[in-house]
């Protein structure tokens, strides 16, 4: 019987990421898209952790581990060698956290984008320093609570909103970039499918839930991140040779709800849960307005 | 000539069965096989297996069916919360 997504699985099974972890499936689903002749390179993140201890790897392609701001670079490099040797059907990836991506390696990924290496770039997004114990980064949202910004008496959540990369690509006018999230793998495969046929750099914003730092009970994972979309709080969206199409095909609900769902805004009082609302408002509107104005037909 | 350390024993040789507090079970007799379980499941702990007798109708007993790997499954209850026919059961683990 034919699956929605590809049978073949690259990630072993035995991996020690958390129960319910959000980022192993956005692994398993980018290398389902990508097939065998693909070289990942990870920086310090989860992933670096997930793979287990040293005899030990998790997935049946090369992995690559990077210094903290190099994986631009190292894509980079790994691309031009495997040019050079004539392995121009390899895809390279670059598979790094948020923190990785929007903080510490934002220059390495900048550069990389900038130099129009065929690479891919893989920001898996789980909203904060999830591996080193919960602490704010540059991604993590508005009224958060991180190890970092934490709530007690004095109310010390994240006052400011989250740094969204994907925005900063297309401003750099990198040919494909696209958001995507775990809850929705055919849309995800489809997304990696469409930068495949991009000659140039592909960036790919995936929001990938954690239990563990967001405070919910590890079998919502699915369920937190349909509603990031269904709420606005991340929408979907694909920026392609100079287009963008922003997806509206799902049922709205309000923002409460999502909040809600995880204890990281448990904090949050009524008009602080309006203060996202209306940044949420703001956003979409803003998004809508982009379609507008990145809708001129594509050159021939 | 290798020039770093690299790993290369598969983490398919290295079970997580004794991170799970919960332990889902598939009513094999409900399951409709939509592969929904197996399409999210992070631990990859779902195989899926040619046809089972123990289907509700002929027609899905010939259909492929996911199969739980209980020495990967680390008991987290995405597929039990996905399930859409709620035919997979989270139960407490008992250890004798």
């Amino acid at each position: 019987m034919p699956t929605s997504i590809p049978k073949q699985e690259l990630m072993a099974p035995g991996h020690t990421a958390c129960h319910g972890c959000g980022a192993t499936l956005a692994m398993r689903y980018v290398l389902k898209a990508l097939g065998e002749k693909t070289v990942v390179s990870v920086p310090a993140s989860c992933w670096a952790v997930i793979p287990g201890a040293m005899p030990f790897r998790t997935l049946d392609v090369p992995m690559v581990y990077t210094p903290f701001a190099a994986t631009g670079a190292s894509i980079s490099g790994l691309r031009e060698g495997l040019d050079i040797q004539g392995k121009t059907d390899y895809n390279v990836v670059g598979f790094a956290g948020d923190g990785g991506t929007a903080d510490i390696g934002l220059q390495g990924l900048s550069g990389a984008m900038e130099r129009g290496h065929n690479v891919f770039y893989i920001m898996y997004d789980n909203e904060g320093y999830m591996n080193t114990g919960v602490q704010r980064s540059g991604s993590t949202p508005y009224g958060a609570r991180t190890t970092t910004t934490p709530v007690g008496k004095e109310r010390d959540f994240k006052k400011e909103n989250k740094k969204i990369v994907a925005d900063m690509m297309i401003a750099q006018n990198v040919p494909y970039v696209a958001t995507a999230t775990v809850a929705y793998p055919e849309d995800l495969i489809k997304k990696i499918e469409h930068a495949k046929a991009v000659n140039g750099p592909k960036f790919i914003q995936i929001l990938a839930p954690c239990p563990t730092g967001w405070y919910y009970p590890p079998e919502k994972t699915i369920e937190i991140s349909r509603l990031a979309v269904q709420s606005r709080m991340f929408p979907l969206y694909e920026f392609v040779e100079g287009r963008f199409y922003l997806n509206k095909s799902f049922k709205p609900v309000d923002v409460s709800e999502y909040v809600k769902a995880q204890d990281r805004f448990k904090h949050l009082n009524e008009d602080e849960i309006e203060n996202l609302r209306r940044y949420v408002e703001e956003r979409w509107n803003q998004l809508l307005e982009w379609e507008k104005l990145y809708s001129s037909p594509i050159k021939a | 000539m290798v020039l770093v350390p690299v790993s290369t024993v598969s983490t398919r040789n290295h079970p997580t069965d004794s991170w799970r507090i919960q332990r889902p079970t598939i009513q094999y007799d409900k399951c409709i096989r939509c592969m929904i379980c197996w399409k999210y499941c992070p631990d990859n702990a779902i195989n899926i297996e040619n046809g089972d007798e123990r289907a509700p109708n002929d027609r899905v007993a010939k259909m492929e069916y996911p199969v739980i790997d209980y020495n990967f499954c680390k008991g987290c209850g995405i597929c039990a919360n996905e399930c859409p026919e709620k035919c997979i059961d989270m139960e407490f683990e008992v250890i004798e």
